[in-house]
């Protein structure tokens, strides 16, 4: 498993390659989004819901050994698309891993300039959630032990 | 309109007159799509703001020295100019407003606190902006009035059979827009106002989205308020005309208190400004109001039935175009519209469509336009929206298409 620093070094260099032209980042988005695991559509509840997203995302987290597995979706493809980035980047990770992680990626690949100040907030609170589960799950292997 | 008296439009010459108009976004030529948000500015009005701010910046009436009697005459001189613009028959008639939000919140405020009782009625239609939903809510809860909406047909028409059943003795205010922020229908609001008027009812109209683009006659119209926004009609952010008959200005309690709208101040009591001072309390927005007249004057020269000719023409277009394209549905496809095109496209998200647009340099907007029971209306989230302007062009419109059409051939591969 590659670590979270190099996962957004590889995503980095992706966009490096899309040389800033924004028809061709918005549409590598999508496809990135189209690529991602269909989520069951029992999980597209209410409660998986993230709150201060903009467009509806879904996201799920399950415990799998040590390590945590995150599925999500969204009503909007490039919203996916983004949301894919970071699930490439945590699921699979351990709590720990995931709660000490410094995500700088977005700044690297210029996502605020082209998602506007109110996705970038749904952006925090993506981050937010995935560390709250995280959170959660390492309290649930402490408390196991 | 008569077309026969339209003299053809130079839109070269009109973009020259804009210099927003003039640059790239993300690489490719902007093309401003936006225009019911709120349109662009030519250069003429933008000049006029540096000019009073350069030349003669003082506060207005009651100063005695020169700059302050040319800012009054400066900014009094757009009250003359949006009397002729509206058709009032005086400039007491003409407050101006921050825009149609403040206007509409001043009549319900004002009027709607003064005249409505318990079980009384208000009407409105089901295409109304958020700014003329819940205004009429909120007084209406409070005096323990009800809110009644005129329903909107498939094509996004107000169903008149349906507003005349709802029409009654109770009803004591109309309020409805005279064309669709979301759709673009224009609503036949001298019938809607006569039917009122014969039950007794006043008729507030927002103007908004009919200001730049239709004839305006608030007297042919009679229509008892009339509210416009400086911002979408090319002139500065932060004005708007709130026109209202002089009898019910006269009887409705001021909606602010300060400077200006006063005539004597003693702790004990004050005695109100003569219209329309008297809803223009404190030092109101000078700069804009002078610059909005210099809007106003833009229009006038072009002419409305130029502009008519011209966005409807871009309508017609836009809409053939976009039909062209798979999956692309249109909502709103009343008759008589304004240069206002909304639709969606089955299985992409209007977000999505709207970010790929912005990528090739086209501004549109996308969501629900504040209209969410419109949007409910038609079983939809939101819409991608493209509103048009004097300025637009048909080439501009082929960029809209291309691009929409890329998105869905990418989706849906």
């Amino acid at each position: 498993m590659k670590s979270i620093k190099e996962i957004q070094e590889e995503i980095v260099n992706e966009f490096s390659l899309l040389d800033g032209d924004q028809e061709m980042t918005v549409l590598y988005i999508m496809e990135l989004g189209q690529k991602l695991d269909e989520m069951p559509d029992r999980d597209r509840t209410e409660e998986n819901i993230v709150k201060g997203c903009q467009s509806k995302v879904w996201l799920t987290a399950r415990l799998d050994g040590d390590k945590v597995l995150f599925a999500a979706d969204s009503n909007t493809a490039i919203t996916k698309g983004l949301v894919s980035l970071l699930l490439r980047i945590f699921s699979g990770q351990t709590p720990d891993t995931i709660l000490s992680a410094e995500v700088d990626f977005m700044h690297k690949i210029g996502m605020e300039r082209f998602i506007g100040t109110q996705r970038s907030n749904g952006f925090a609170a993506m981050m937010k959630q995935i560390k709250r589960y995280a959170l959660a799950f390492k309290t649930q292997i402490e408390v196991g032990q | 309109m008569n077309v026969s008296e339209t003299i053809g439009l130079d839109v070269n010459k009109v973009r020259d007159s804009f210099p927003i108009l003039h640059q790239q976004i993300n690489g490719k030529p902007l093309v401003y799509f936006d225009n019911a948000a709120t349109s662009q500015k030519p250069s003429r009005v933008i000049q006029k703001l540096v000019e009073y701010y350069e030349g003669y910046n003082a506060n207005i009436h009651r100063g005695i020295h020169t700059l302050a009697e040319k800012a009054t005459r400066a900014y009094e001189g757009s009250r003359e100019s949006a009397r002729q613009f509206l058709g009032a028959q005086s400039t007491e008639e003409i407050i101006f407003t921050r825009g149609v939000t403040e206007s509409i919140n001043l009549v319900a405020s004002t009027y709607g606190r003064k005249f409505l009782n318990k079980g009384d009625e208000v009407i409105i239609s089901g295409l109304e902006h958020h700014s003329n939903i819940v205004p009429w809510q909120i007084v209406c809860e409070e005096k323990g009035a009800k809110l009644i909406v005129i329903p909107v047909t498939d094509t996004g028409e107000i169903d008149l059979s349906k507003y005349k059943s709802l029409l009654s003795d109770k009803t004591r205010i109309v309020a409805t827009n005279h064309a669709s922020n979301s759709l673009g229908t224009i609503n036949p609001v001298s019938e809607i106002i006569k039917l009122a008027h014969e039950r007794g009812s006043m008729v507030l109209v927002d103007g908004a989205q009919a200001a730049a683009h239709l004839p305006i006659n608030v007297v042919e119209l009679d229509a008892d308020f009339y509210c416009i926004s400086s911002h979408k009609m090319y002139g500065p952010t932060g004005v708007g005309v709130l026109y209202g008959k002089k009898k019910l200005l006269e009887a409705m309690p001021p909606y602010m208190g300060g400077g200006e709208m006063i005539k004597d101040v003693t702790f004990e009591k004050t005695t109100y400004n003569n219209l329309p001072y008297k809803f223009e309390a404190g030092t109101p927005n000078i700069a804009d109001v002078i610059a909005f007249g210099e809007a106003i004057a833009f229009i006038n020269e072009i002419g409305k039935a130029n502009i008519a000719q011209h966005e409807n023409e871009l309508l017609e277009y836009a809409h053939r175009k976009l039909k062209e394209i798979e999956g692309v549905r249109l909502i709103g496809t009343a008759k008589n519209k304004v240069s206002v095109v909304s639709f969606v496209i089955d299985g992409v998200h209007p977000f999505d469509i709207g970010q790929m647009l912005d990528a090739r340099g086209i501004a549109v907007r996308t969501g629900h336009h504040c209209t969410q029971p419109l949007m409910d209306r038609f079983g939809i989230e939101g819409t991608v929206r493209a509103s048009f302007a004097v300025y637009n062009t048909k080439a501009e419109i082929d960029s809209l298409a291309e691009g929409v059409k890329r998105i869905v051939n990418f989706l849906s591969k």
